[in-house]
């Protein structure tokens, strides 16, 4: 069992999310931590930003859902997710189409975001 | 330094698992400690007992298990990660009605809160992979 001492922990998204096993792994690290109460933050940066499109229909694949894993976060108490702006720009993506609680920062706020957590994990 | 260290590289598929198990040997001979290492998703490979390497390459297999016997070092395996991969030992040989352990007995299988666990207890994280 995880010790009690907090441990802040931001788990980088970088892969979209169907074309690896790692995706889903990446968000089951972020559930994880906040199960064991440890403070986390997701940041979706690069490809992992198509994470973020609510309507995903992959059934067709075979394999679950991965925008009702995002959807049942805040449910785990991770609250806030972040993303890369460019990265939504450069697919397309308007903020307004995404789940609420998605926080779009700069490239500075991006660096800030790194410095507040006393480990990153990126995948 | 107390390090842990999150692996997602398979070993003979591209430098990270390789990577990984030099990272701690270096690390150890300069001083430091490796706490745990924590292997999801394809990570999860380097566990497999029946792995053969050609003689001219380096045996990643090999090195962990001596990383794990001489310097002490967890070699924990993510189960859900594990076990769809067909990476059980024999424990979950039983559970699951399959006919032999595949994993090298210097890894055990656990869950995600030993990554949670070991990046409380450690002072740097570093993942290998993806």
């Amino acid at each position: 069992m995880p010790s009690n001492a907090k441990n802040s922990l931001l788990v980088v998204v970088r892969h979209s999310p169907y074309g690896s096993s790692v995706a889903r792994s990446s968000l089951e690290v972020a559930l994880a931590a906040a199960a064991f109460e440890q403070p986390v933050g997701l940041l979706f940066v690069g490809d992992g930003v198509l994470q973020l499109i609510p309507d995903q229909e992959p059934s067709g694949i075979g394999v679950r859902n991965i925008a009702k894993l995002i959807q049942s976060l805040p449910l785990y108490d991770i609250e806030t997710l972040y993303a890369d702006e460019q990265a939504l720009q450069r697919y397309g993506l308007d903020p307004q189409t995404l789940p609420q609680q998605l926080l779009p920062l700069n490239t500075a706020a991006i660096q800030a975001l790194f410095s507040n957590y006393d480990h990153i994990l990126s995948f | 330094m107390i390090y842990s260290l999150l692996v997602l590289s398979p070993p003979h598929s591209g430098q990270g698992a390789s990577t990984a198990v030099q990272f701690a040997r270096a690390a150890i001979s300069r001083g430091h400690s490796i706490h745990r290492v924590f292997f999801l998703d394809q990570g999860t490979y380097n566990a497999c007992a029946a792995q053969v390497t050609p003689q001219d390459e380096s045996d990643t297999l090999q090195q962990w298990v001596d990383l794990a016997q001489e310097s002490n070092v967890e070699l924990v395996l993510c189960i859900a990660s594990a076990l769809q991969r067909g990476l059980i030992d024999s424990t979950e040989a039983r559970r699951y009605d399959k006919q032999a352990a595949t994993i090298h007995p210097a890894f055990v299988i656990s869950g995600l809160g030993q990554l949670v666990d070991a990046s409380a207890a450690s002072e740097r994280m570093i993942t290998f992979g993806c």
